[in-house]
């Protein structure tokens, strides 16, 4: 290479006037957003820390959701729409156990027990389901247009429909259970916190921190980077990708199976069709996060939710609340496609 | 090294000249839309009863007519997804605009948007339903044209921010409009200052839709000067000139310059840009286009059922509309409409005959329209499973799918191409 190439090369391109006015647009949002929270802090204290503490339980859920979501995506890039149908299976199963067969509609020994024991059976079926659909459908579209296993997806999520359907689900409409709390909670100062929330927030946490050290720190979690990183390179290294996929399928089921649970015994109401609008939220704050990254899901499945509780409380109110985080969605689209902990990646020609 | 290989290069088909393929397909449409008349119009009250309740129970003629608007929404859809290859995935957004735009110009509705509206009374060559004269009233012909355009602004609009985004995010950020614009329908009925604005009318929808107005036919004895809300055998005409409109432009604009550069941005987008084809315009106009006859559709939707609900407008129409274009055949319009009417008739009233017969056969007591999400998951995933191109696969689209994929090739390093056929072959059996 000629010297005048590589100080060509070498130059950084002039940002556009567009980019600089995209990037102060969205800076300014971000600080509107920032000045409406401080003021709500400051006129409503007391309602602000409530909505908080309701927020953090349902991002907690979200996060769990999310992390399915963003772990199949970053292993083989597939938007599975079918994950929030399979937490709502598991919703409805860990309802089956939890309140049918034992009846767990009171703190004592022997709920905590039936309630442990469904999140097990919930989140060993959820991983099972996952792995043999992995198995069924999506092994088979791995080399296939990416329309394909999405619509595959869109399939398999209205077959989950089906069966949360059946009267020994849910059945079309509604169905309340008992849950181990009900509506009980405790105050810190005036702030009323369900004791559903410390639960959620003591399963959830551990279950991240288990995570983010599988990927991070074992060897499962080297072969899941490698796999999501080139595949044929990661089998010629000795990797099983197969085994490695299907071991991520797993997960993710089984991170479904523990939110299906969490989110019965917080909310206590099942629907066969719950899973689409929580899995497009988790999606949401999968994306939100940035697509791929573990911490990066969690963040966002926490900020979904605050943001909603909030926008529950102060600003448009409930009806709004998919507008609300899908603007945010859109919104982070426009400005930051690579999301808040994504890295931007350039297209390989 | 290219020059000695022996593998077939793809041509593009030449235009035919020969008249029988030129003219075949208006007049064989032709053929079969006064067939459909004939026979429900004439024939069919002429047979005896168990005959026409069977028939009834079958094919009756509003199942028929929704088909038709389906297939109509379908070849919209096809155009962004098939032609130019742009996922969307909250298409029914523009089914909801077209609609709500018939609610406005064509009902009494628009006197309760605001309070001080109270006597508002437009009518621009309209035909209001009778004692429903207040509002505004614009003839049918007119909103087709108008929703038509509202549309693809509205398609320009949610497109230009987003369209530089690829695959996977375009198809959120669209599916994003799919879902905010239903809430906005749904709850739109106390907005602005005050909230005394209602402009949706919440979950009640607008009713009382008005009438088609038949213009210079009435002439022809028979013919009434507006079709009424139950005459099906008219509106069918109606519904299926707007189907062959929607195919014909179909067929042409993908023979043209721009339909050229859809196809080309929907092989490579990259390749096709070096080649200086405008990236965002092309596909702008293909998301207004889509959008358009997504208006069209809109409206006759809500001419067919006399209103619009805010409750049909949901994520799962994006999906059905979607599983049309690719069970079809995306980017083929006879796949794309032969998959539309399909679909559409086993989602209305064929599960269940089918059903009946299956418990007459075997005596069984299966209600099969309760499974019908079953049935359209297990289509949906056989279909990508085994038969990935769709009924009536377009030839590109056919080729495509059985050359291995390109990056497959690239990441082994083989430039020479039977290396990477052999390595195609060896992913493709090891599935």
């Amino acid at each position: 290479m000629t010297t005048p190439a590589i100080a060509a090369s070498e130059v950084k391109p002039r940002r556009r006037p567009q980019e600089v006015a995209a990037n102060s647009l969205g800076l300014l949002l971000l600080a509107a957003v920032g000045i409406w929270l401080v003021y709500e802090l400051v006129a409503h204290p007391q309602q602000f820390a409530s909505l908080l503490v309701a927020g953090v339980g349902n991002g907690a859920l979200y996060a769990l959701i999310a992390l399915g979501y963003t772990m199949v995506y970053g292993i083989i890039e597939l938007i599975n729409f079918s994950h929030g149908d399979l937490f709502m299976l598991a919703t409805v199963l860990s309802g089956i156990v939890a309140a049918s067969w034992f009846s767990a509609d009171s703190f004592t020994i022997g709920a905590v027990g039936a309630v442990a024991l469904a999140l097990l059976i919930a989140i060993v079926v959820a991983a099972t389901v996952n792995v043999a659909a992995e198995r069924v459908a999506y092994r088979r579209l791995r080399r296939a247009p990416k329309l394909a296993p999405l619509i595959t997806a869109v399939g398999l999520s209205f077959m989950y429909q089906w069966v949360g359907q059946r009267n020994f689900m849910t059945g079309s409409a509604p169905k309340q259970w008992s849950t181990m709390f009900g509506n009980d909670s405790f105050s810190i100062g005036s702030v009323r916190v369900p004791y559903t929330t410390v639960v959620v927030l003591a399963v959830t946490v551990p279950l991240l921190l288990i995570m983010v050290y599988l990927v991070q720190r074992t060897r499962a979690g080297k072969a899941m980077r490698a796999v999501a990183q080139d595949q044929d390179a990661a089998r010629l290294m000795g990797i099983d990708v197969d085994r490695t996929i299907a071991f991520v399928f797993a997960l993710g089921g089984g991170l479904a199976g523990a939110a299906g649970l969490l989110y019965l015994q917080s909310v206590g109401t099942t629907n066969y069709n719950l899973g689409f609008r929580l899995g497009l939220i988790a999606f949401t704050a999968a994306v939100l996060g940035g697509i791929g990254n573990l911490q990066g899901a969690v963040l966002g499945g926490f900020l979904i939710g605050i943001l909603q509780s909030l926008n529950d409380g102060f600003l448009l109110g409930q009806q709004w609340s998919m507008t609300v985080v899908f603007t945010v969605l859109i919104l982070l689209m426009v400005f930051k496609p690579e999301g808040i902990l994504g890295t931007a990646t350039t297209e390989k020609v | 090294m290219s020059t000695t290989s022996t593998r077939p290069v793809v041509k593009p088909p030449a235009p035919s000249t020969n008249p029988a393929a030129r003219f075949g397909w208006p007049l064989g449409f032709l053929a079969l839309g006064v067939l459909v008349f004939v026979f429900n119009q004439w024939i069919l009250p002429e047979t005896n009863s168990d005959f026409q309740t069977g028939f009834g129970e079958w094919l009756p003629m509003t199942a028929v007519n929704e088909a038709v608007i389906w297939a109509v929404f379908a070849l919209g859809l096809n155009i962004v997804v098939g032609y130019s290859g742009l996922l969307d995935l909250g298409y029914v957004a523009f089914w909801g605009i077209g609609g709500y735009v018939a609610g406005w110009l064509m009902a009494p509705f628009a006197n309760q948007v605001n309070p001080a509206w109270a006597n508002l009374k437009i009518n621009i060559l309209g035909h209001p339903l009778p004692g429903q004269e207040r509002g505004i009233h614009v003839n049918f012909w007119l909103v087709l044209i108008i929703a038509a355009l509202v549309c693809a602004l509205a398609g320009v609009i949610i497109g230009a921010p987003t369209l530089r985004l690829k695959s996977d995010y375009l198809a959120l950020v669209t599916l994003g409009f799919g879902e905010i614009l239903p809430e906005v329908f749904r709850n739109g009925e106390r907005v602005g200052p005050n909230g005394t604005w209602n402009i949706t009318n919440g979950t009640k929808g607008i009713t009382g839709i008005d009438q088609i107005p038949t213009g210079p036919f009435q002439l022809i004895p028979g013919v009434p000067a507006t079709i009424g809300t139950f005459d099906l055998n008219l509106k069918f005409i109606v519904f299926a000139l707007m189907l062959a409109l929607a195919m014909f432009v179909s067929l042409r604009i993908r023979e043209g310059r721009l339909g050229r550069a859809w196809l080309a941005i929907r092989e490579d987008e990259l390749a096709a840009s070096m080649m200086g084809v405008p990236l965002m315009r092309i596909k702008l106009s293909a998301y207004a286009v889509g959008a358009a006859f997504g208006g069209i559709g809109g409206v006759l939707y809500a001419t067919h059922i006399g209103g619009v609900l805010a409750d049909r407008f949901n994520f799962s129409v994006s999906i059905i509309l979607l599983a049309m274009v690719v069970l079809g055949g995306m980017g083929n319009v006879w796949g794309v409409t032969v998959g539309a009417l399909l679909l559409a008739w086993i989602n209305s009233t064929g599960l269940g005959q089918l059903g009946n017969v299956w418990n007459d056969v075997t005596g069984a007591q299966v209600n099969f329209a309760s499974h019908n999400f079953l049935v359209f998951g297990a289509i949906l995933v056989l279909f990508m499973l085994f038969r990935r191109e769709g009924l009536i696969p377009e030839a590109r689209t056919r080729q495509v799918l059985q050359e291995p994929e390109r990056g497959e090739i690239e990441s082994l390093g083989a430039e020479m191409e039977g290396t990477a056929e052999d390595t195609a072959a060896e992913g493709g059996d090891k599935k």
